[in-house]
């Protein structure tokens, strides 16, 4: 997902005594591998991930890692495994959250067994180096979706970002992370930039998976990104892990006009955030998730409430196992004339 | 006094809880109304109020509440999240009042299921309770002969779907959620086509449900869909004495794409996955049971 494979392989090589395989990057034969094994109409992360299995077991590793909850991710990697043995191939699968709930006994059982030097104290420090590791590139990224549209020389974030995770990935202590993350923060800060007063601003929310793997939805952020728009994205790893719990309460009260219950998965929290982006001035959002995901699709019932209370134009993006991306950028590019105008007769 | 009329939609929780409703509203002295079946026209309506990538079972429901919007006083919508960690619901059913209350301007009258909150079956019924100006006693005995009188039938019910696996046709289990099985677009016109070729249709719902639930666990250890776990205890159950399993599932069905899948990697039996969606003639699904009868009819031969 995205560059969350650096923290990711971080917290494995440090706990485990293993040769940790690079998950390579998803490209369409990832896809097309992927969804050649599942069934008909399962959502698309789990062609995407499934595809990436292979792949990876293709370069000979043996133990794989799967987590999830909330909708369908939960029960993945039941049919995943059963999957990839009945094509025969001979590994094990560390399941990480069993019935809809992480159980830490279970997760150190299974740890142990792969591993007999595993130590729960040191594995604790690193999950804490990591969690860390995760809020502070969140951070970067944030200020970076902020500014990359209006860079004045070209790619000097993404280059900049590079540079930062590759010092990440050699860290060694907690507080040495923290004095990268200043000294990076610093340097993003001084990276010149060129806004207008009245730039355009819009906020992406939808699916947790289609949001943070770029190759999922396009390259959606970097395209637009290109038309000079100041883009604002809730879902990350961050957010999903630690601030989740807390946030769901306010969003119930926050949305309570439009919603009394949880919708499931991150359904509630993108009703909450699409009315706080319509109060707070932004010009559009857009709505991207993958196909046959079931509590988004039950959101956009509400989105599309949320969408003509407030005068806010909201695009919905559906992502599936295509193979080209122009029928989606005509829309994009017909949705942001759309909001440049609106934007100019308002004036 | 003009006494409140509650509608109950005739789909999706219809079909696990509709009997329990009638019961405890009769006891209540509450007169509820229930949509018809489901016909051309509320698919229609359905379809039009929903959006398109919803699953089929639920265009349906929102063609039921479409019907009875202005011919009851209330609708009544429960949301049942969970009976405990292990026994989730699908994300379609926690969204169905959030869902309703929004695309449609109705009164609701709704109760909330969530064991892990420690919200009970019985003060969910409590605050309808409350809405309806009952008191506690009076729903609390309402709530004690609905269940008696539910488990009665359903005792019946489940020793006639025993009986059936004794006879000699050829037997076949349906895995269904009850809402597709027994709903009169989705379900009812397939066991109707199944009777016609003369075979005994085994219904997966018309078990012991807490068998069924423990037993799914030796099939898919992960499972934690309640609804998906009887379905599929259903035919760890009488796998040995039935001959084939037909999977019977909406367009897109979200636990269903994973669940029938695993289970047709399983199971041993010969099987046959059926995928419907709006669609105006069946010939294509009748072509297909009959050339599975007919594969099922030379193995037994053999």
């Amino acid at each position: 997902m995205g560059n969350y494979y650096i923290p990711v392989k971080y917290l494995f090589s440090h706990i485990l005594d293993a040769k940790i395989i690079d998950a390579p990057m998803i490209t369409n034969k990832t896809v097309e591998l992927g969804s050649k094994y599942s069934p008909d109409f399962v959502c698309m992360p789990f062609k995407y991930t499934l595809g990436t299995m292979i792949e990876c077991l293709d370069k000979k590793a043996n133990v794989l890692f799967q987590a999830g909850g909330g909708c369908r991710y939960g029960y993945y990697s039941e049919l995943q495994e059963r999957i990839l043995k009945d094509l025969g191939y001979d590994f094990k699968l560390v399941n990480l959250v069993t019935m809809g709930q992480a159980d830490v006994k279970k997760i150190y059982r299974d740890f142990k067994s792969l591993d007999d030097n595993f130590s729960g104290i040191k594995a604790l420090y690193y999950l804490f180096i990591t969690s860390k590791m995760v809020k502070y590139m969140d951070k970067i990224d944030d200020f970076i979706r902020q500014n990359i549209g209006f860079e004045v020389k070209k790619n000097s974030f993404i280059n900049l970002n590079k540079e930062m995770l590759y010092k990440f990935s050699k860290v060694k202590s907690y507080m040495g992370l923290r004095f990268l993350y200043l000294k990076y923060k610093r340097k993003f800060k001084k990276i010149p930039v060129k806004k207008d007063k009245n730039h355009l601003k819009v906020g992406i929310i939808g699916e947790l998976y289609t949001l943070m793997e770029p190759f999922s939805n396009y390259f959606l952020e970097r395209e637009l990104a290109s038309y000079n728009i100041e883009v604002k994205r809730y879902t990350n790893a961050h957010y999903l892990l630690f601030e989740k719990k807390n946030k769901v309460k306010w969003y119930l009260k926050y949305a309570r006009d439009y919603a009394k219950y949880r919708l499931g998965a991150d359904g509630l929290d993108n009703v909450g955030r699409a009315k706080y982006l319509c109060k707070h001035g932004y010009d559009g959002i857009i709505h991207i998730k993958s196909s046959f995901c079931t509590p988004e699709i039950s959101a956009m019932a509400i989105l599309n409430r949320i969408s003509s209370d407030y005068d806010i134009p909201i695009a919905y993006f559906s992502f599936d196992t295509e193979n080209s991306d122009e029928a989606m950028k005509t829309r994009l590019e017909a949705f942001l004339d759309m909001i440049k105008m609106r934007r100019d007769r308002n004036e | 006094m003009d006494k409140v009329k509650i509608g109950i939609p005739r789909s999706m929780y219809y079909y696990f809880y509709g009997r329990f409703w009638k019961y405890f509203f009769e006891y209540l002295d509450v007169p509820i109304i229930v949509s018809p079946k489901t016909n051309k026209e509320i698919i229609k309506n359905g379809s039009f109020k929903s959006i398109d990538e919803m699953c089929m079972s639920l265009k349906i429901f929102m063609g039921h509440i479409d019907y009875l919007k202005d011919k009851c006083d209330y609708i009544l919508i429960p949301r049942i999240d969970n009976y405990g960690y292990d026994n989730q619901t699908c994300t379609n059913f926690l969204s169905l009042y959030d869902l309703v209350s929004n695309v449609f301007d109705v009164n609701i009258i709704n109760y909330n299921i969530d064991y892990t909150k420690k919200q009970r079956e019985i003060d969910g019924l409590y605050y309808i309770g409350a809405c309806l100006k009952k008191t506690r006693k009076q729903i609390y005995h309402a709530y004690k002969m609905a269940k008696i009188k539910e488990k009665k039938d359903l005792k019946k019910e489940i020793i006639y779907n025993y009986n059936k696996l004794k006879s000699n046709k050829i037997k076949i289990l349906v895995v269904a959620h009850p809402y597709n099985l027994y709903d009169d677009f989705i379900g009812k016109p397939i066991i109707k086509m199944l009777d016609m070729l003369n075979v005994c249709v085994i219904y997966c719902d018309k078990f012991e449900s807490d068998l069924c639930r423990e037993l799914a666990l030796d099939l898919s250890s992960n499972l934690y869909w309640k609804y998906s776990r009887e379905n599929i205890g259903a035919i760890k159950l009488v796998e040995d004495k039935i001959d084939g399993i037909i999977f019977l599932s909406t367009f897109p069905c979200g636990p269903d794409s994973l669940v029938n899948e695993l289970m047709i990697r399983k199971t041993k039996k010969p099987c046959l996955n059926l995928i419907l969606d709006d669609m105006d003639s069946l010939t294509g699904i009748e072509t297909r049971i009959e050339s599975f009868i007919d594969i099922l009819e030379k193995k037994i031969q053999n």
